[in-house]
C-alpha cells in the first residue's frame, strides 16, 4: 500500500443545483488507497452526489476531483478508472447476466476469450454460478445486486463506488451481504467508496468513514474514532445511540450539568461555554451505593424512571432531577441486577466516556 | 440461498388446484362480460364488412359489371399474379418502406428530444404541438400542401430564391412530403411513449462502464426503445401502403399505386370482386407480418 497517493481526492468541492441548491458545500477529502470508505449522512445530506461527481455523471460546479493523482476535470464517465454499483442496480433488462456483466469488458474491446474467463470468474466471485442465461427479472434483489457489483468489479476499477447497494434488502440479508462485500474487498484489493444512511453498517464495514450533512463533511475518520469521540454535536446524534445533557465547562476537563453536580469530561472549549454532554448509554454502570462504584470516576444520583426490557439488554432512564436524565444500557446477563422503577442508584462512569460538544 | 424455481415449486404445492381453475374460470367470465360491448362492436363493423369482402373477392361479375354471387370463381385471385399488380405492389411497398424510414429518422431525434425535456408541462406542451394537425381534416392539410409547393407558393418561391429546388408539386418528393408530414404524429407518438418510459439510469450505467455517449445509444438506448421503434413503424407502414389521397392530390395521380388501383376497381372500373382480393390479400400479408412481430420480438423488454 502506498500511503504517498490518494486513491480519490476532493479539494474544496462545491456542487449546486440551480440557484440555491447546494447539494455539497466546500468539500475536501481524501480517500486512501485499498481502504474501505463510507459516506455516511441522513437522506438529502449529498452522498450521491458526491460519488456522481467522482465517477463523472455530475461535475462539481467548483473545486477539482483527483483520481491516483490524475486531475479528472470534465472528462467523462467511460473515461475514468471507477466503477459503480447503482442503487436501483441499473442492470441491463434486454441482456442476460452473462452479457450484462460483460458489458463493461465488451466496451474496451477486450479479446472475447478473456472476456469469458474474466466474466466466468466474476460469477463465480458473486456466487451466482448457473444463472448466466437469466434476466435480470429473472432474479431476486439479492441476486441482482450480485450481478450489479460483479459487472462493475469485472473491470477491476481502481476504485468501486457504490451507492447504498444494500438498500433494497432486507435485514438478514443485508446483513449477510455485508460481510460478503467485506470479504470481496479484501480479496481483490480495490479502494471502496461506500454510500451508506446505515450509520450501523457504516461502522461495520468501514476502515474510515465520513459523515456528511447538509452537503458538509463534518467529521472524517476511523470507526472506531467517529464512534469513540464524535467531534460534533451531529456526530454524535447521528452515529449510534447517545444520550444528551446540558452542562457548562468550569475547567479544563470538568463540567458543571444543570443541577450542579460537576463531572469530569473530556472538553475542547474554554471555562464558562455552555456545551452538551454526550455519553453512550453501554458506558454508564449503575450502583446501588457511591461507595460500591469504583474510586476515580464519575457517579451521578439519581433514580429509575423508567425501564426497558429489549432482550439482549435492559435498557433504563435514569432522572437526576433538575440535571436531565441518564439512559443507560445493560447486558442481560443472569448475574445482572435489576432495578425496579422508582429505586435510587449512582450512574457511574469513566470521564472519557463523556465528550462535551459545543451547542 | 433458494433459487427462484424452488420457491415456485413452493407455491404450487400449497394451493388448491381446483380452487384456481374455478377461480380462473370466473375471472374469464367477468372478463367475457366487460368487453362484451367491444365485442359486438368489432363483430358489425369490423368482422362482417371484411367477411364481406372476402365473399366478394369470389364472385364474378355481369356484363354491365355488377358483382353477381351465383358464379362462384377464383378469376379474382388467379389475377394478383398479373405483371402490373405485381408492379403496383411492388411500388407500393417500395413507397411504404421509404415513408416509414422517412418518419423514423425524422420522429426518433424529435421524440426523444421531447423525452428529455426536463419538465413534465414543457413535454405535455410539445406533444400537443404534433397533434394539433389533427384538428384539422386530413384533406383540407393536403390542399394546403398543394398551395405551398405549386409555382406561386411559398416553398416554391424560397426554393427559387435560394436556388435549391423548384416546383415540386406533382412529383416524387411533393408526395413524401405530404406523406410524412400526413403520418408523422403516429411515429412519433409511440416513440415518445417507449423513451419517456426510459430509465436513464440504465444510459448512465452504460457510460459508467466505458460506453462512449454514441456507443451507449447504440447498446441501451436503441434497443430499449425497440418498441415503439416497431410498433410506430406498423402505425405508419400500414396506411402508407394503402394511401392514394396523398399520391393524388400531390402526385398528381400519374403513378397507379395500390390505394388507388383499389380505388379504381371499385369505383370506374367497376369490378368488385378483384378490389376485394386486392383488399384480402394485403390484408392477410399485413397481418401475417404482424403476427410474426408479436410472435418473436414483440414481447421481449
Ligand atoms: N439533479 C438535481 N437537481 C436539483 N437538486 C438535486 C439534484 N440532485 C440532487 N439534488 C438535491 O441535492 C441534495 C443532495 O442530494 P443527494 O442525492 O446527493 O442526497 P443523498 O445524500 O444521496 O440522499 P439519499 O440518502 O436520500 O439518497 C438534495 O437536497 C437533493 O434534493
Ligand atoms: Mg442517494
Amino acid at each position: 500500500m502506498t500511503d504517498s497517493i490518494a486513491a480519490v481526492s476532493l479539494h474544496g468541492v462545491t456542487k449546486r443545483f440551480g440557484e440555491d441548491v447546494v447539494a455539497v458545500d466546500d468539500v475536501d477529502l481524501e480517500i486512501r488507497d485499498g481502504e474501505f470508505f463510507s459516506l455516511l449522512g441522513p437522506s438529502g445530506c449529498g452522498k450521491t452526489t458526491t460519488l456522481r461527481m467522482i465517477a463523472g455523471l455530475e461535475f462539481p460546479t467548483d473545486g477539482s476531483i483527483e483520481i491516483y493523482g490524475e486531475e479528472m476535470g470534465i472528462s467523462p464517465p467511460n473515461k475514468r478508472p471507477v466503477n459503480t454499483v447503482f442503487q436501483s442496480y441499473a442492470l441491463f433488462p434486454h441482456m442476460n447476466v452473462e452479457d450484462n456483466i460483460g458489458f463493461g469488458l465488451r466496451m474496451q474491446k477486450i479479446d472475447p476469450a478473456e472476456i469469458r474467463t474474466k466474466v466466468g470468474e466474476a460469477i463465480e466471485l458473486v456466487q451466482m454460478t448457473g444463472m448466466e442465461k437469466r434476466r435480470p427479472n429473472a432474479l431476486s434483489g439479492g441476486q441482482q445486486q450480485r450481478v450489479a457489483l460483479a459487472r462493475a468489479l469485472v473491470n477491476r476499477p481502481k476504485v468501486l463506488l457504490l451507492d447504498e447497494p444494500l438498500g433494497a434488502l432486507d435485514l438478514k440479508l443485508r446483513q449477510t451481504m455485508q460481510l460478503e462485500l467485506k470479504d470481496i474487498q479484501s480479496e481483490v484489493g480495490i479502494s471502496f467508496v461506500y454510500v451508506t444512511h446505515d450509520q450501523e453498517e457504516a461502522l461495520t464495514m468501514s476502515d474510515r468513514i465520513a459523515v456528511m450533512n447538509e452537503g458538509r463533511m463534518e467529521q472524517v475518520g476511523r470507526s472506531e474514532d467517529i464512534y469513540d469521540s464524535p467531534g460534533s454535536l451531529f456526530v454524535a446524534g447521528f452515529v449510534g445511540d447517545m444520550c444528551f445533557l446540558t452542562a457548562e465547562v468550569v475547567e479544563a476537563g470538568a463540567v458543571r450539568l444543570s443541577g450542579g453536580e460537576i463531572v469530569r469530561a473530556r472538553t475542547s472549549d474554554a471555562a464558562g461555554t455552555s456545551v452538551t454532554l454526550a455519553l453512550r448509554p453501554e458506558m454508564l454502570h449503575l450502583y446501588a451505593e457511591a461507595s460500591e462504584a469504583p474510586s476515580g470516576r464519575n457517579a451521578v444520583k439519581g433514580s429509575i424512571a423508567r425501564s426497558v426490557f429489549n432482550g439482549g439488554t435492559m435498557f433504563y432512564e435514569v432522572d437526576i432531577g433538575a440535571g436531565g436524565s441518564f439512559d443507560v444500557r445493560v447486558e442481560n446477563k443472569p448475574s445482572m441486577r435489576r432495578w425496579d422503577m422508582g429505586d435510587s442508584v449512582v450512574v457511574d462512569f469513566h470521564p472519557e466516556a463523556a465528550t462535551a460538544l459545543a451547542q | 440461498m433458494t433459487t427462484l424455481k424452488e420457491r415456485k415449486g413452493a407455491q404450487q404445492e400449497s394451493s388448491n388446484p381446483k380452487l384456481e381453475r374455478s377461480a380462473r374460470r370466473r375471472e374469464s367470465w367477468r372478463g367475457f362480460f366487460h368487453a362484451a360491448p367491444a365485442y359486438v362492436y368489432l363483430t358489425v363493423f369490423f368482422t362482417l364488412p371484411l367477411l364481406i369482402v372476402f365473399v366478394f373477392s369470389f364472385a364474378s361479375r355481369s356484363r354491365t359489371g355488377r358483382p353477381e354471387l351465383e358464379g362462384w370463381n377464383l378469376d379474382s385471385w388467379a389475377r394478383l399474379g398479373e405483371p402490373l399488380v405485381r408492379t403496383i405492389v411492388v411500388r407500393s411497398f417500395t413507397m411504404a418502406i421509404f415513408n416509414t424510414l422517412l418518419c423514423l429518422l425524422i420522429a426518433y431525434p424529435f421524440a426523444y428530444w421531447i423525452a428529455t425535456r426536463a419538465r413534465q408541462s414543457t413535454r405535455t406542451l410539445l406533444l400537443v404541438a404534433v397533434l394539433i394537425p389533427f384538428w384539422s381534416n386530413f384533406l383540407v392539410r393536403t390542399y394546403a400542401w398543394r398551395m405551398l409547393l405549386d409555382s406561386d407558393g411559398y416553398i416554391t418561391q424560397i426554393g427559387e430564391f435560394t436556388g435549391l429546388w423548384g416546383r415540386m408539386l406533382f412529383t416524387a418528393p411533393a408526395v413524401f412530403i405530404g406523406l410524412v408530414y400526413g403520418y408523422l404524429p403516429f411515429m412519433v407518438l409511440p416513440l415518445y411513449a417507449a423513451l419517456e418510459r426510459m430509465d436513464w439510469s440504465l444510459v448512465e450505467a452504460g457510460r459508467d462502464l466505458f460506453a462512449s455517449g454514441p456507443k451507449a445509444f447504440r447498446k441501451i438506448t436503441l434497443p430499449l426503445s425497440k418498441p415503439g421503434i416497431i410498433a410506430g413503424s406498423i402505425l405508419v407502414f400500414i396506411p402508407s401502403l394503402g394511401a392514394y389521397v396523398t399520391p393524388d392530390i400531390l402526385g398528381g395521380a400519374k403513378t397507379t399505386l395500390l390505394g388507388n388501383y383499389i380505388v379504381t376497381q371499385f369505383g370506374s372500373a367497376r369490378n368488385w370482386p378483384f378490389g376485394s382480393a386486392l383488399s384480402g390479400a394485403i390484408l392477410f400479408v399485413m397481418l401475417l407480418a404482424t403476427v410474426a412481430y408479436f410472435r418473436t420480438g414483440g414481447r421481449t423488454v
